[in-house]
């Protein structure tokens, strides 16, 4: 007998500390496959505030822990100083698309050669399920318990529609993890990510739609449904932006 | 034939692997709890294991290894 199926080697045997179900588990598991695959040793991740903060403790490389939104500055400077090195970004939808959406915007726009794992579970997890610029009408959260509003509250941010209408981005794709064909599709797209990076391409960040059930009052599997259900057609997937094709 | 192995001290119950096995013979336990405090899920008909490895798959702890 032989192993067709194991854990990836870039993740640590530490337990994670994410809630049952939470979509950070399976984003981990895909961000590791890819960088498994590549033939680099010199592996730097950044990881983000959010749920995610203690990413620096699952992934099997070097880590680097940057302030609230700050992630894509970072990797730019580690990117710069060690360029053999395969940088990465970690970072939730709060971290990515609040606080720290000036950092995503211009790293994209330069067309920094780094790979963006941006995980979207349209919430603040970590502090306890307010209202992010992801989150959808209707919606509920902490700060908008009866939906999120347009009078009140705007509309949500498509930050993968947004970043691919600049020159910088290389390769943007959005993907979902909620059945195994999805997930199986969203390994091709880090992979690719992940890739574009080792050959010099430039900017490449995956959207990966995620699960808070512990926010979104659901069970793992409900939640599930959800982002099938409403999550898919408000975040529609696909490839956003995709330079190598113009290339080849 | 295909053997699953459980890393059952990862397990959350979350219940993914249940949802998407094709022959539903994975369950989450009535009696076995981890160290976390957790109803484990577990194999219950090794038999009709096909290897698809979906759960593994679907799982976000990497409970699941899969031999084939
Ligand atoms: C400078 C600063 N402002 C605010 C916070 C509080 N804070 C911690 S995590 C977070 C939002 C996290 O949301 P997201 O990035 O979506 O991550 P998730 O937990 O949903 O994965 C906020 C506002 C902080 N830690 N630092
Ligand atoms: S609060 Fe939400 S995002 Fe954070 S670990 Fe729990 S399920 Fe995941
Ligand atoms: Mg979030």
């Amino acid at each position: 007998m032989a192993k067709i199926f194991e854990k990836p080697k870039m993740l640590t045997d530490k337990p994670t500390h994410y809630c049952p179900g939470c979509t950070h588990g399976q984003a981990h598991i895909l961000t590791a496959r890819a960088i498994d695959k590549l033939n680099v040793k010199k592996i730097i991740g950044v990881a983000p505030v959010g749920c995610a903060v203690f990413a620096y403790e699952y992934f099997n490389c070097d880590m680097q822990e940057a302030a609230h939104g700050r992630a894509p500055a970072v990797a730019t400077g580690i990117k710069r100083v060690i360029p053999d090195a395969i940088v990465f970004a970690y970072q939730g939808d709060g971290d990515l698309a609040s606080i720290g959406m000036a950092e995503i915007v211009h790293a994209a726009a330069r067309g920094e050669n780094i790979t963006v794992i941006f995980v979207n579970n349209a919430i603040y997890g970590m502090t306890g399920g307010q209202m992010a610029p992801t989150t959808m009408i209707g919606q509920k959260a902490t700060t908008c318990q009866s939906g999120r509003s347009v009078a009140l509250n705007g509309y949500p941010i498509h930050v993968s529609e947004m970043l691919s209408q600049l020159q910088g981005p290389c390769y943007i794709e959005r993907v979902s993890c909620h059945d195994v064909k999805h997930i199986r599709q969203a390994q091709k797209a880090v992979d690719k990510a992940f890739q574009n990076q080792v050959e010099g391409r430039g900017f490449s960040m995956i959207e990966i739609l995620a699960t808070c059930p512990t926010n979104w009052g659901m069970n793992p599997i409900e939640s599930n449904k959800y982002v099938e259900e409403v999550m898919c057609s408000v975040y529609p997937l696909g490839v956003y932006k995709d330079t190598t094709k113009e290339e080849a | 034939m295909a053997k699953l192995i459980f890393n059952k001290m990862l397990c959350k119950s979350c219940g993914l692997c249940v949802s998407v096995c094709p022959k539903q013979i994975i369950s989450i336990s009535k009696s076995e709890i981890n160290s976390k405090g957790y109803f484990v899920s577990e194999l219950i008909d090794t038999e009709k294991c096909i290897g698809c490895a979906f759960c593994a798959m679907m799982c976000p702890d990497s409970v699941i290894e899969v031999e084939k």
